[in-house]
């Protein structure tokens, strides 16, 4: 039996993500967002992995969501109103079920994955840092030394992203339609 | 802490990337589908720090920071690119959206 901090987040954050996912507001769909990234953050802290879970909220949940409801708020989008289509709600749900039971088949009686033995209980904490260790300092250590050349080519890819942001938005006249 | 096995995150993880892939089959509003995307990138992120805390290597975690890296830069393009077809069209509607099928 998981203890009660954990089924309190993981409760958070499916009801988040299903008020995501079936909320007509655009901006209701966003706040249920935001509650979901939120509760993965808490699994992060649960998981010891605290600087993770702070990025995650300062990244996630700060500067991405509320880029996401200035643009909602911006073009000001309005869902066509009346029932879903027959057809996509089947299939929604169809989809959903089907690989909802295989997840819960797949972890939970499947035996694939330990829950009595080697993985009930997370493994001790060391302090070597190529092992999985809580503090910041050995994400640093190890982004500058076996993930350098990721960590420039990530540095990269913002600057390529910043650039084709600026471009993209520019207001150019001759390609108005 | 103590009694939440590997299985237990894996369930979460696996949960919420189904739901988010609903939501991307479902939901017609462009920006609710890129939401449902980001879902679906944080499910995976999740299951990436439980494999990485139970195997006690750093490889996931890091692997993680690189995802939220991309991601940040995904949803400034991404959401650059909603913003210049709503300018172009009017409508963020992906069923509105059907040029390239007329």
């Amino acid at each position: 039996m998981p203890d009660g901090l954990f089924i309190f987040f993981a409760a958070l954050t499916l009801g988040a993500a299903l008020l995501l996912v079936l909320s007509r507001n655009a901006v209701t769909s966003a706040m249920g967002m935001i509650l979901a990234l939120v509760g993965v953050a808490a699994d992060f802290f649960l998981l010891d992995a605290y600087f993770l879970g702070v990025l995650q909220v300062l990244v996630y949940a700060g500067a991405v969501m509320v880029l996401f409801l200035f643009i909602i708020m911006l073009l000001d989008t309005e869902d066509p109103q009346g029932a879903y289509p027959w057809k996509t709600a089947a299939l929604g749900l169809a989809v959903f079920f089907l690989l909802a039971a295989s997840v819960v088949w797949l972890f939970h009686w499947s035996g694939a994955v330990s829950t009595v033995k080697a993985g009930a209980t997370p493994p001790e904490l060391s302090t070597n840092p190529a092992e999985f260790v809580t503090a910041a300092k050995a994400f640093g250590r190890l982004l500058y030394s076996k993930y350098l050349l990721p960590l420039e080519i990530a540095g990269f890819l913002l600057l390529v992203a910043l650039v084709g942001v600026v471009s993209l938005s520019k207001d150019n006249p001759e390609n108005q339609a | 802490m103590e009694n939440t096995a590997l299985a237990h995150h894996l369930l979460l993880a696996g949960l919420l990337f189904v739901l988010g892939l609903t939501g991307v089959l479902v939901r017609r509003n462009l920006l609710v589908v890129y939401m449902c995307l980001e879902l679906m990138l944080a499910a995976a992120t999740l299951a990436l720090v439980a494999f990485s805390r139970f195997n006690r290597t750093m490889d996931g975690a890091v692997l993680v920071f690189f995802v939220i890296t991309v991601a940040a830069a995904e949803v400034a393009v991404g959401l650059a690119l909603i913003v210049a077809l709503f300018r172009k069209r009017g409508t963020v509607q992906s069923d509105a959206l059907t040029t390239l099928r007329d």
